[in-house]
């Protein structure tokens, strides 16, 4: 997938994460601020990365702010981001394809 | 991935606590309460420009947490909106026990939402008739067709009152004692006995009043409910403990079951047990103290 424009997902509420997308750049150009940096911050990053991997997205700046997410919790919010960048999250998801 | 079992359309269910299934710091460890079953909510508890956010949530958290024995329901969108379709989508494809339809209406919404259900099963490769249903009446029309919509599916196994929509549509605020909803519940109840399916009361919203909370989970109890919605773990235990057979209760059963069994070897139908007749009508009734004790671990005998 492109990312076609700006988008966002998630909270700054304990135990979630808020991802951003934008457009550009060549390869994942990823930001990570994480209450949890010291003990998670490496897990956060592969995870983020291989859900964009997953989702075929090659080129964006993502910027995550984790306040303490589960995998599960990371993964719906950069899933999310990236199909709202595409005005593709309301309908047909393709729950169980590349969501999962 | 989390494989939860066959969905079973009959078991206990005296608890079902609603959560915003958009807020992780509330799914993720929804299983330590002991609740029967946990109500994932799309409806009203998301914003509206938030419903795809709570799906792709609910979506991991169906196939990451292991809610253990603890059932797990989801509450779809109202069929007056855009986002119910893409609700059965995700409720299916993420394996939930079961989907409450919001604002039940009529047989025609139960049948519309089954529809759906079974071509997401087909979409996902899921066993077809896995998901059960269950239907939230909300208005008049709702409770006035509550036969009707109790008997609309096989999948349907139970039918519950929503408190806040009601009284809004009657005109009435909450009373102690319930007059203002007696009619309703009691219609409610006894189209879900009619149809074999449980019946379960509203929230109690007001977390201040402890013993208001009470007195309506005994009313509920005594008026022959299955089981409450809930909305803070702290009302667990309450409902637990009132819906549980007493030990006295348990032990009458006992005896009824154990001397019907000697009295029918006998040839005998009728007879008295401490100065009471005892039939085989009593025989089904003690049977069903006895299989809920057994489900609420209260328990100890050999029958």
């Amino acid at each position: 997938m492109e990312i076609q424009k700006a988008a966002m997902a998630g909270t700054l509420e304990s135990s979630d994460a808020q991802v951003t997308v934008t457009p550009g750049g060549s390869g994942i150009e990823l930001t990570l601020e994480s209450s949890v940096m010291n003990q998670y911050g490496r897990q956060i990053k592969a995870t983020v990365l291989k859900v964009l991997e997953g989702l075929d997205v090659r080129d964006c700046k993502i910027k995550v702010i984790d306040k303490g997410a589960l995998d599960c919790t990371l993964k719906a919010r950069v899933e999310c981001a990236v199909f709202r960048s595409n005005d593709s999250s309301t309908e047909n998801v393709p729950w169980g394809g590349v969501i999962k | 991935m989390i494989p939860r079992p066959k969905p079973e359309r009959f078991r206990l269910r005296r608890t079902m606590m609603f959560m915003n299934a958009q807020k992780p710091g509330l799914i993720k460890d929804a299983y330590i309460y002991g609740l029967d079953s946990i109500m994932l909510d799309l409806e009203d508890a998301v914003a509206e420009n938030q419903k795809d956010a709570a799906r792709f949530s609910l979506y991991h958290a169906l196939k990451t947490i292991d809610y253990g024995d603890t059932e797990v329901i989801v509450r779809i969108n109202g069929l007056d909106t855009p986002h119910w379709q893409e609700d059965i989508r995700v409720c299916v494809a993420g394996g939930a026990d079961g989907i409450r339809i919001a604002k039940c209406e009529s047989a025609q919404d139960v049948k519309t939402v089954e529809k759906h259900v079974l071509a997401a099963e087909k979409e996902f490769g899921v066993e077809e008739g896995r998901t059960l249903l269950m239907a939230a009446l909300e208005s008049p029309k709702g409770i006035l067709n509550a036969y009707e919509i109790c008997t609309a599916s096989d999948r349907m196994f139970g039918v519950a009152i929503s408190g806040g929509d009601f009284r809004k549509s009657m005109h009435v605020r909450v009373v102690p004692g319930g007059i203002e909803i007696n009619t309703a519940r009691s219609l409610m109840l006894l189209a879900a006995r009619a149809a074999e399916v449980q019946c379960f009361d509203t929230v109690f919203t007001n977390l201040d009043d402890e013993e208001g909370f009470e007195a309506e989970v005994r009313q509920n109890h005594e008026m022959g409910f299955d089981g409450k919605s809930l909305i803070n773990p702290r009302q667990i235990a309450y409902v637990h403990q009132t819906f549980a057979p007493t030990p006295k209760e348990i032990a009458t059963a006992e005896t009824y079951v154990r001397t019907y069994e000697e009295q029918s070897k006998l040839g005998v139908g009728v007879y008295t047990v401490n100065g009471k007749m005892v039939d085989i009508a009593f025989i089904k009734d003690a049977s069903r103290v006895i299989a809920l004790a057994k489900a609420c671990g209260v328990y100890h005998g050999d029958l």
